[in-house]
């Protein structure tokens, strides 16, 4: 199945001549209404050439902001002023000696979870609305040694706990393909802010599905790295043995390019692994799959799942035998297991995460208490929104005397049995394809009121967490409706490359990527 | 699983959570459907199966016992909802 028709927004034309560049003569109101449209490499690519300036590069971004931002709500703090400064001392630097690094002048939004040394980081809840974190994360750290610029602080569900930014205590985002559908979550104000131009990259993170399945949602590029390949420190701490930070962006090679920027080990988080970080945009040269082996898990193609999915990635499967990929019905009996181990283990992790808000570090204090203890009830009890207590009473539960070993021990074994399901299908094959959500986008409200509904969305994407597999999820179609449908790509556990490559070969072939949605 | 609404009591008081009436009855009736989800996980038979609590495997790791440079006191109290000198103030604890 090829595209045919593309959008009229001709967000393809910049792309599709490439890289022959707009003359750098034209009048600047012309290439600042088309900046916003290129993927990271490109604008990279012109910027490197000295085509466009920071401060245009700056200036086009808010444009577009202030354009859509009233109907997406993408992000919770934009950073116009801190932007606009860090541009123009960017564009005196570079005067006359033009040596830029990767990430020089590049404009891009970062989770609300992931701590911005004197940027607010709300983790969308109002026990952290007025929170300054005095130190940046890793990895923002590396994003600013390599001179990026910050536009703005993405919404999620609040401490990246749901699947559609309807829990963020500052309202929801919307999905720029259509303004009454989810954009997922918990990520999904990056994911929507990517897919509505308003950054040109962003960074979420995945717990359980939070970059892929907004992504998927947004007609968009998600990155769940290998648990460990890139450091945590810095990020909120949702459920320690499962999050991950990864890029969200319009293509794979960006997020090929992102992901090389990020990933790396930190001596400030021992879970972050010592290998060294391969070249991840050279691999993507490699245009044929001849001989990589993809694994079909069949338990992925079973009830539940939308028609119209299916059949989009079933005609995705194709194109990857097409490009000479070997495809091979596989196995993965223990999927059904996924949702409930998932939600146990990790509301676990997150009441004892979560215990830190105690309303006396930082953070909410509830005012007049009578003691400590009632300081810290009512702290909670203002500051958290009703999923967060939600998962911080079910992981409370599953903990407490009486129930540790028929929940908690229970769920830990099964996650055991879990990877053991995805090691013998690596024995077999490269790589496992899979849909990323059973369906497209949902309505606002819909799933709302149903929090094992809403869990139970998550199924296709929570056992990669639980296993700490890498992960991609990249668009492969679209429904009737004219909703974004995505595919997951499964590696082996720090074999990014492969995942990559194939990503890209089926982007090239496809092109689903270029179209874009029209916010309206 | 059948959560009481003594059940959410308890475990509140465990997570220092004040919950409201309204609450109680939502999360009573939400937990338990969420536990009776869970248990489907007593058809997998685990007998003899490690627990994962990491994928990582490893056990525990070291560095050499050297100051490194830290967040100097100004910046990790700029935070602080109610500070004194160089210090967080809690309400008073002993009489």
């Amino acid at each position: 199945m090829k595209l045919v028709s593309l959008s009229p927004c001709t967000p393809v034309s910049l792309r599709a001549c490439s890289p022959v560049s707009l003359p750098a003569c034209r009048l600047v109101s012309i290439k600042t209404m088309s900046i916003h449209k290129l993927s990271l490499c490109d604008l990279q690519e012109k910027f490197t050439a000295g085509e466009v300036t920071a401060a245009e590069i700056v200036r086009a971004y808010f444009l577009r902001i202030g354009q859509v931002e009233t109907k997406i709500k993408a992000f919770v703090t934009q950073a116009k002023e801190s932007a606009s400064a860090q541009a123009e001392a960017l564009d005196q630097k570079l005067k006359g000696w033009r040596k830029t690094k990767p990430l020089t002048g590049m404009p891009l939004a970062i989770k609300d979870n992931v701590c911005t040394e004197g940027v607010p980081t709300t983790c969308s809840s109002r026990m952290l609305q007025n929170f300054v974190p005095p130190y940046d994360a890793t990895v923002v750290a590396k994003l600013r040694a390599q001179e990026y610029i910050l536009l703005g602080k993405t919404n999620l569900d609040e401490f990246a706990m749901g699947s559609s930014t309807e829990n963020s205590a500052f309202g929801p985002s919307r999905n720029p393909w259509n303004l009454h559908c989810v954009p997922g979550g918990s990520s999904g104000g990056s994911a929507a802010a990517v897919a509505a131009d308003e950054c040109v990259a962003a960074l979420g993170s995945d717990t359980g599905g939070s970059i892929r399945q907004p992504a998927a949602f947004c007609g968009v590029v998600g990155l769940k790295p290998t648990y460990g390949r890139v450091s945590r420190y810095g990020l909120v701490a949702f459920a320690s043995s499962l999050d991950q930070i990864g890029p969200i962006t319009k293509d794979v090679s960006d997020a090929a390019f992102l992901l090389g920027a990020i990933a790396g080990h930190d001596p400030m988080d021992s879970t972050s692994a010592d290998l060294p970080v391969p070249d991840y945009m050279k691999v993507l040269k490699k245009m044929d799959l001849k001989k990589l082996k993809v694994g079909v898990p069949m338990e992925f193609f079973a009830e539940g799942l939308d028609q119209e999915v299916e059949q989009a990635v079933r005609a995705a499967i194709e194109e990857l035998k097409n490009l000479g990929g070997e495809i091979k019905e596989i196995q993965l009996p223990r999927t059904d297991a996924a949702v409930a181990v998932y939600y146990v283990v990790a509301t676990a992790e997150a009441s004892s995460n979560l215990a830190r808000f105690d309303g006396v570090k930082f953070g909410l204090r509830a005012k007049e208490t009578k003691d400590l203890l009632d300081l810290y009830m009512k702290t909670r009890q203002e500051g958290f929104g009703p999923e967060v207590k939600r998962r911080i009473m079910l992981g409370t539960y599953a903990l407490s005397a009486g129930y540790y070993d028929a929940y908690y021990g229970k769920a830990q074994a099964v996650r055991t049995l879990i990877c053991q399901d995805f090691e013998a299908a690596f024995k077999d094959v490269d790589l496992i394809v899979t849909p990323v959500t059973p369906t497209p986008a949902f309505k606002l409200g819909e799933k709302s009121e149903d929090p094992l509904q809403m869990y139970l969305s998550d199924i296709f994407t929570i056992s990669v967490n639980l296993a700490g597999l890498p992960a991609i999820a990249l668009p492969c179609g679209f429904s009737k409706a004219g909703l974004p449908i995505g595919l997951q790509l499964i590696g082996r556990a720090f074999e990014e490359e492969t995942m990559l490559r194939a990503a890209h070969a089926y982007e090239q072939s496809t092109q689903w990527h270029l179209k874009r949605a029209m916010v309206r | 699983m059948q959560v009481s609404k003594q059940d959410v009591e308890k475990v509140a008081k465990l997570a220092r959570l004040e919950v409201t009436a309204a609450e109680k009855e939502a999360f009573a009736k939400q937990l338990s459907q969420i536990l009776t989800h869970v248990e489907k996980l007593n058809q997998y038979d685990t007998k003899g199966i490690e627990p994962t609590s990491t994928v990582m495997g490893r056990v525990n790791v070291f560095r050499e016992d050297v100051v490194r440079p830290s967040l100097p006191t100004d910046k990790a109290l700029a935070n602080a909802p109610e500070r004194e000198a160089d210090g967080f103030c809690v309400p008073k604890i002993i009489e």
